[in-house]
């Protein structure tokens, strides 16, 4: 993590401003230094895609991307986050269209409950973004740290297999 | 028309007898030769792109305005007398909002005779007491500077300790005592001991299960809020009606004063069956406070406190002729309800319907220990029982030298022994031949010498499935063409809505596009069973399609008096009015749609009575093969191939999403998952996702799904059967099979962990 880049001249217990940078847009909050990135999103930012489940960095349904890379949201903390890239599942789709990722889980059913659906999805987005033909062995590594009770892991490989294909349909 | 009769009713395994009030179902069954336009198509979900999108809202998403977050303050030990709670402190913590301790609860009774929350705890995670605060950081704070004073009290964590005389008493003074939970549930028919006496060949042994947390991720716990009068709450549950009817009643409110809502839930797996603390909490709290309160349980609560599957000693004694003929089979199981589990679930089931046996004799006792309370979990005691069975079947194949698919084919059941009536169909000869093609049971040889050594191995599955009245649906025609279709059940991730507008789709003829299913809501819905125990499909689909066959017999009413023709000369196929026959495109469904206007076309469909002559079933078998690394203990399951019966398939796209979903629970239950408790001072040392260990996509097999059978036309008039918990029943037997088909070594405990592999191995094998 670059923390040359975080502003951790924050001091607590009392709340304190911050500004966000979420899914493109500067956002302000109010939070307490102990607040995680997790709970700034759930609560003041009302972004719920991403789930709190472990809340201790095991599950991965908190899910988010900080500057591409795939970090779980309950073992940060918001005042970590300044100027930096944040996006959520909300901030994944386009104004018209979903992502890739987004169709090919869709078609793939890799998806039961769905409480784990938006963490597996970055967690695949962060893979494909730095190896856009994964073997099957680098997929399941790459979500690895997602877990899904519903075990829909065979279905969530076929998807990323099936978005690999389709990201390089739209190159 | 309504009728009154008495029906064979069975949930999660139990099967009782109870008087119904259902509608005759004059609906004939879809023919096989049916040409299918929707059902049996593979279909994405119809609510995936909210689930893509993290726009679905999960109960724990629900945040209304003003709301008030709250939380529970547990027992950390196993057994102790509330002395004392001191809450000045956290009373005087500005945001706090409310506080309950046992004194303000004392009015509502909970597992029959002890209060909403304690003065003894009985478990490390009973519920002490209770805040309501502005925030989650105040709600923590809060929680913390409660002070409780216990009284430790001897405990007691062990099944059959309790059973022991002189044994800690967990409930002293009620029946039927001795730590008992219920009185010893026990089956025997022929003579057992004549057919142990005819035995040529006897197997014994004792089978150990662990305690398995369900840990759906999204834990348990409610929003509630209070408009005037009227309770509305959130509730991540597996049968919306049934909590409305529980909450009614703990807070003597009127059933019309309470709303409850669950629109999207993350995974329940028979924990979510029955209303949680978490909820009546929220709604006292929210009550008291005139503020909507959110109260979800921790990840450690959910471990502690929310059920499990219980852990179980099984002891097994079969005996069979040299030909593999059972003549005995004789069980005796040791089950526990936790600290306050409601009932057992039948660990001997298994034993009394698997196989074809004349002399059975069992017997189940469950007791009361000081941990958290058991619950439903996808296949209740028929996964603990069937890892006992099997794996004493491939005992048994082994001490005659036969092969274990040709003992099981030795003892094919043909008809439902234990209610002597024939089944509505089976087809498990068919499952055993196309699983054992598909793994290549005869191409791949076995063991071997070298460090890393597989096997394969099988286990059979019985279940239910076969649903059972009551459910409703209704849909409604609107102007522009477009339907909504509205029933009680619950979506836990099963694709539940998906198929029931394929189902719909199906029998009116029109687009699935056309349709919008509601469901989860108790204000919008006609009532429908808890979706568990495999219920859903077989029970609420028969209503979908009785609600979607009223709605185009009066679309075709309309019609005929549009076209000035018979209604029985017209047909709807592709969203088109037709004549019949012929087939020639009178009118479209649209323009019938727009000349009713708001003319109100309504069908309701009801699920129709159960065969009282055949015994409506599921069954399958799985084939593991896996890879034991000898020098370090490791199983890694490789491949599964999972062949069920579920009668019509609705859509081979989910389903088979749900046996590989049902495989790989059963695969952490094979050889991951075990809550484990320290003997020494009764407390839960994994309650977390770090040391509770689930299964991730490093540990998934291969997993090959195969569909067993026509359609069941004698179950109900879709010909569907549930799904939902047979793929988890045979697995972690068909694990232990293979593990002594590549080592030669037999583990009669679960998990079947690396340690228990290497000790197994040292203790050297076959004994």
């Amino acid at each position: 993590m670059n923390r040359s880049r975080c502003n951790l001249t924050v001091r607590g217990p009392a709340a304190v401003d911050l500004t966000l940078e979420v899914n493109g847009l500067d956002r302000q909050v109010r939070m307490e230094p102990r607040a995680t990135l997790l709970d700034t999103l759930r609560v003041q930012l009302a972004l719920t895609g991403a789930k709190r489940v472990c809340d201790r960095g095991e599950c991965g349904a908190c899910t988010v991307l900080i500057d591409g890379e795939a970090v779980y949201a309950c073992m940060t903390l918001a005042v970590e986050c300044e100027g930096r890239s944040i996006v959520t599942i909300e901030g994944l789709a386009g104004e018209e269209k979903l992502h890739p990722i987004q169709q090919a889980f869709i078609e793939t059913d890799a998806l039961q409950c769905g409480f784990c659906t938006s963490g597996q999805i970055l967690a695949a987005k962060a893979l494909l973004d730095r190896n856009p033909h994964p073997t099957s062995d680098e997929i399941r590594r790459g979500v690895s740290g997602n877990l899904c009770r519903c075990g829909t892991y065979p279905k969530i490989f076929r998807a990323v297999e099936r978005a690999a294909d389709l990201l390089d349909r739209e190159r | 028309m309504a009728i009154i009769r008495k029906q064979q009713v069975e949930v999660e395994g139990r099967w009782h007898e109870e008087e119904v009030i259902v509608e005759q179902d004059d609906l004939a069954p879809w023919a096989d030769e049916r040409v299918m336009t929707h059902v049996g198509r593979g279909r994405p979900r119809t609510d995936a792109e909210a689930r893509v999108t993290g726009t679905a809202k999960y109960t724990y998403d629900i945040a209304p305005a003003g709301m008030l977050w709250a939380g529970i303050l547990h027992s950390p030990y196993p057994h102790a007398r509330v002395k004392s709670i001191d809450t000045t402190q956290a009373s005087a913590l500005p945001g706090v909002r409310c506080i309950l301790t046992h004194d303000d609860c004392r009015h509502i009774a909970w597992n029959d005779h002890t209060p909403l929350l304690t003065d003894i705890a009985r478990f490390h995670g009973d519920e002490i007491a209770a805040v309501a605060a502005d925030s989650e950081a105040i709600l923590a704070d809060a929680l913390e500077l409660l002070s409780v004073e216990y009284e430790e009290l001897p405990f007691i964590v062990d099944p059959v300790a309790a059973l022991a005389e002189g044994a800690v008493e967990i409930h002293p003074g009620t029946d039927p005592g001795g730590n008992r939970a219920a009185p010893p549930t026990e089956y025997s028919r022929g003579d057992v001991e004549r057919g142990f006496a005819e035995a040529e060949v006897v197997v014994e042994a004792r089978y150990r299960t662990p305690a398995a947390v369900h840990n759906s991720l999204e834990p348990h716990g409610s929003v509630a809020m209070w408009e005037n009068d009227l309770l509305t709450v959130w509730d991540t549950t597996q049968h919306i009606f049934g909590i409305r009817a529980e909450l009614a009643e703990k807070l003597s409110i009127p059933l019309n004063k309470v709303r409850v809502i669950s629109q999207y839930m993350g995974g329940g797996f028979g924990a979510k069956n029955d209303l949680s603390k978490a909820t009546a909490l929220a709604a006292i709290m929210a009550r008291k406070t005139r503020r909507p309160v959110k109260l979800m349980l921790t990840r450690e609560q959910e471990n502690l406190a929310s059920g499990h599957r219980p852990p179980a000693v099984v002891d097994v004694e079969l005996g069979a002729r040299k030909d593999g003929t059972l003549t005995a089979i004789r069980a005796r199981a040791v089950s526990t309800a936790g600290a306050y589990g409601r009932y057992p679930f039948s660990i001997c089931g298994a034993m009394h319907e698997l196989y074809r046996c004349d002399n059975v004799e069992t017997v189940q006792e469950d007791v009361f220990i000081n941990t958290g309370p058991s619950c439903a979990f996808r296949g209740p005691g028929y996964v603990e029982g069937i890892f006992a069975l099997d794996s004493a079947m491939d005992e048994l194949a082994a001490a005659l030298g036969m092969d274990p698919l040709e003992l099981r084919l030795a003892n094919y059941a043909e008809s439902n022994q234990v209610r002597q009536m024939p089944y509505s169909a089976k087809h498990l000869r068919e499952s055993y031949r196309s699983g054992a093609a598909a793994i290549g049971r005869h191409e791949r040889s076995s063991g071997g010498e070298g460090r890393r050594r597989r096997g394969i191995g099988m286990a059979s599955q019985v279940w239910g499935g076969g649903g059972a009245p009551p459910s409703y649906a209704t849909m409604r025609v609107n102007a522009d063409g477009t339907f909504d279709l509205a029933t009680g059940t619950q979506d836990l991730g099963t694709g539940t809505k998906t198929v029931m507008t394929q189902v719909a789709a199906e029998e009116l003829g029109v687009a699935e596009e056309k349709i919008r299913i509601s469901i989860g809501d108790t204000l919008a819905c006609p009532y429908s069973l808890l979706s568990a125990g495999s219920l859903t499909v077989p029970s609420v689909s028969p209503a979908v399609r009785n609600a979607a066959s009223e709605v185009k017999r009066q679309l075709l009413d309309l019609a005929s008096a549009m076209l000035e023709t018979d209604a029985a000369q017209l047909d709807i196929r592709g969203g088109e009015v037709v004549a019949c026959p012929g087939g020639e495109r009178k009118l479209t469904v649209d323009e019938v749609a727009a000349k009713a206007g708001n003319y109100m076309i309504i069908g309701k469909g009801a699920r129709g009575p159960n065969p009282t002559d055949s015994s409506v079933n599921t069954f399958g078998v799985q084939f593991a093969e896996v890879e034991v690394d000898t020098g370090t203990g490791e199983v890694r399951v490789l491949r599964v191939v999972a062949a069920h019966e579920f009668g019509r398939v609705l859509n081979p796209l989910t389903l088979s999403s749900q046996i590989e979903g049902g495989v790989l629970q059963g695969v952490g239950y094979g050889t991951l998952e075990e809550r484990v408790i320290d003997a020494r001072i009764g407390r839960v040392v994994n309650a977390n996702l770090t040391d509770y260990q689930l299964p991730t996509a490093m540990d998934t097999p291969e997993i090959t799904s195969l569909f067993t059978g026509p359609p069941d036309t004698v179950a109900n008039n879709v010909g569907a059967k549930g799904a939902g918990e047979p793929p988890i029943i045979p697995t972690a037997p068909a694990v232990a099979n293979a593990v002594y088909a590549a080592t030669g070594v037999r583990i009669r405990e679960l998990p079947i962990n690396a340690a228990r592999v290497l000790e197994a191995l040292r203790d050297g094998g076959e004994e």
